[in-house]
């Protein structure tokens, strides 16, 4: 009697593992494949239908291609520039913001987190939004997918919440000290918030960085055109001729296929790169308070 | 007596304005985004119940009344998106949602620390994705030759491009959502299971529960407040189905099943720019989504005493 529970035991072990090993090939084997698509010789991509497995040889005739593309580098280059400057914005006003709610004793406050919860619950709409950007004249600059972003309302509850987590003694005695609370904020409230703070801009990096729908609505200019922009137009319309530039035809129709995937990976990489820094800071505090919130 | 108490709520207002003035001036851009970006728009939305001419502006347009709102409601596609937008989430609800709970389950039995944080690692990770990337390879794969066409033929499909076939719309929708989200919504159901007490598993192998009665009596009774109140309000977001990822993956082959009350308001609005009319859509949808998740709300208040404000 007192084995076989322990027998039995050993074996739900062995199930659950097979279990979660065919659930991580199943989750991880698209991006593999993206992966090896990428490397594959271009012509024998085209012939290939079904499960890749390896790659066909090594060639990375399509890396080349996509970095030598002035459009892969302007997208980049403009993608860049949105995360910088909406990280800048996005930071700035929220904590200003989360910080002001957090505080007691602000007679309007309960007036401001009525406005800004409302929001979550109601809006005007995608045509109305449409309308008021374009009545503002930031149409077909970088700041219209910076300024009407400003905030996330989601972000400034979780932010208020690991605010007012800060022990009001601290606050107190630097209150007695004779500090304000511009000082409160920046030397007590946003050091002790930094878990909280990591994880926030780095919500607003995937956020920004994966935007794509109002670049294609506000911005007319090419040039400015985000790197989700440009992925749309090889991997949804289908179009790598822009990518292949002067190659003949017939290698450009072999090399479209393997192209397709070596843009993917270029353009995911780099926020993969970040995630593994911020992940320690996911399962701790920042879930529990957005719940508890 | 009614004199002074105004003018004592008055000098209170004028007290708290001077003692919290950096406060207050910390709040302006806020407000100002708020007001401009999310209040202007549902100013704006009564171009609904106009017919709205970008030549006169907003607030010069003819009124109509009601009319957009008839147009729309006797319209040919009406009950065909309201139908699509029901379907997608109601069967996102079946399939999608009981995912990540599962994930957690599984997750939470494993012995070793290392395996476990690798798979939490790899499920993570298509939620970071964008979604042009997602819907980019969902379409080759899914393409005539593509690895989900291909396997799909074993058992009896046709071999043709699935996204031009209305019948598959849904399952590769909703089969697309599992694999970006059930990793990433497990968070919050591990964290619920890293908060259940280990006195009480210890008290259950002392009745002799094994793992199976533990996980039964012990683990799935700590998570359910977390899974009501995510289900909850889930319902209460029945209408919102979000047009980015249909509008990536639809075609006019396939709006049958696939065209839904947001794809339809950007289509009418911002494709053919029927402003009004489209405004009108989404203003209804708008309503339905808010008198749904206060209902949630409500719901879940009572029931679980849980609730989002």
């Amino acid at each position: 009697m007192g084995i076989k529970p322990a027998f039995a035991d050993r074996i739900t072990d062995r199930v659950i593992i097979v279990i979660m090993l065919v659930l991580i090939i199943v989750t991880a084997y698209p991006l593999l494949y993206v992966i090896l698509a990428s490397i594959s010789d271009g012509a024998k991509m085209m012939a290939h239908s079904g499960i890749l497995l390896a790659p066909y040889g090594f060639h990375l005739d399509a890396y080349v291609k996509v970095l030598n593309n002035p459009g892969i580098w302007r997208g980049y280059f403009n993608t860049f520039t949105i995360v910088a400057a909406s990280l800048l914005v996005n930071m700035s006003v929220t904590s200003l913001t989360a910080y002001v709610l957090s505080r007691k004793g602000v007679f309007w406050n309960k007036t401001f987190i009525g406005i800004i919860l409302f929001t979550m619950f109601f809006n005007g709409g995608l045509i109305p939004f449409y309308l008021v950007v374009k009545g503002t004249g930031l149409m077909n600059s970088l700041w219209s997918l910076i300024i009407p972003f400003s905030i996330n309302t989601f972000n400034l509850i979780i932010m208020r919440t690991a605010f007012m987590a800060v022990p009001d003694s601290l606050e107190e005695s630097a209150t007695i000290d004779g500090a304000n609370h511009l000082t409160i904020f920046w030397r007590i409230v946003l050091p002790l918030s930094r878990p909280t703070l990591a994880v926030m801009a780095f919500y607003y990096m995937v956020e920004k960085w994966n935007a794509w729908f109002y670049a294609s609505l506000f911005l007319k200019d090419r040039d400015l055109f985000p790197l989700q922009l440009v992925l749309r137009e090889i991997l949804i319309s289908n179009s790598t001729d822009s990518l292949l530039g002067s190659v003949d035809l017939v290698s450009a129709v072999e090399l479209s296929e393997s192209i397709k995937y070596a843009t993917i990976v270029v353009a995911t990489i780099p926020i993969l790169c970040v995630f593994p820094f911020i992940q320690r800071y996911f399962v701790k505090g920042v879930m529990i308070g957005a719940v508890k919130g | 007596m009614q004199m002074r108490n105004k003018m004592s709520v008055r000098q209170f207002l004028l007290k708290d304005l001077l003692r919290n003035k950096l406060l207050y001036i910390m709040m302006l851009p806020a407000l100002a985004y708020y007001i401009l970006f999310q209040y202007g728009p549902m100013y704006g939305a009564i171009i609904a119940f106009k017919e709205y001419s970008p030549a006169v502006g907003i607030w010069k347009s003819e009124w109509v009344g009601l009319a957009n709102f008839q147009d729309f409601f006797s319209g040919f596609y009406f009950w065909r998106i309201f139908k699509n937008t029901l379907l997608i989430s109601l069967y996102t609800i079946l399939f999608e949602f009981p995912a990540p709970i599962i994930l957690a389950l599984l997750i939470n039995e494993l012995r070793s620390k290392k395996f476990k944080s690798f798979v939490q690692s790899v499920t993570y990770m298509p939620y970071f994705i964008s979604l042009i990337v997602i819907c980019g390879i969902v379409k080759d794969f899914t393409n005539s030759g593509g690895v989900i066409n291909q396997l799909f033929t074993y058992i009896g499909g046709d071999g043709n491009a699935m996204l031009q076939n209305p019948a598959y719309f849904r399952p590769i929708y909703i089969s697309s959502e599992i694999w970006q989200r059930f990793g990433w919504e497990s968070i919050i159901y591990l964290a619920a299971l890293s908060g259940i007490g280990q006195e009480q598993y210890e008290a259950a192998k002392i009745d002799g529960a094994g793992r199976w009665r533990q996980m039964l009596a012990v683990t799935i009774p700590g998570l359910m407040p977390t899974i009501m109140v995510l289900f909850i309000l889930r319902m209460g977001n029945l209408f919102n189905i979000g047009f980015e990822k249909i509008i990536l993956l639809y075609n006019s082959a396939i709006y049958d099943t696939a065209d839904v009350i947001s794809s339809y308001v950007y289509r009418k609005g911002l494709l053919e720019f029927d402003w009004s009319f489209s405004t009108a859509v989404g203003l209804f949808n708008s309503v339905i989504n808010l008198v749904l998740l206060l209902l949630a709300n409500q719901i879940s208040r009572k029931i679980s005493e849980n609730s989002l404000w």
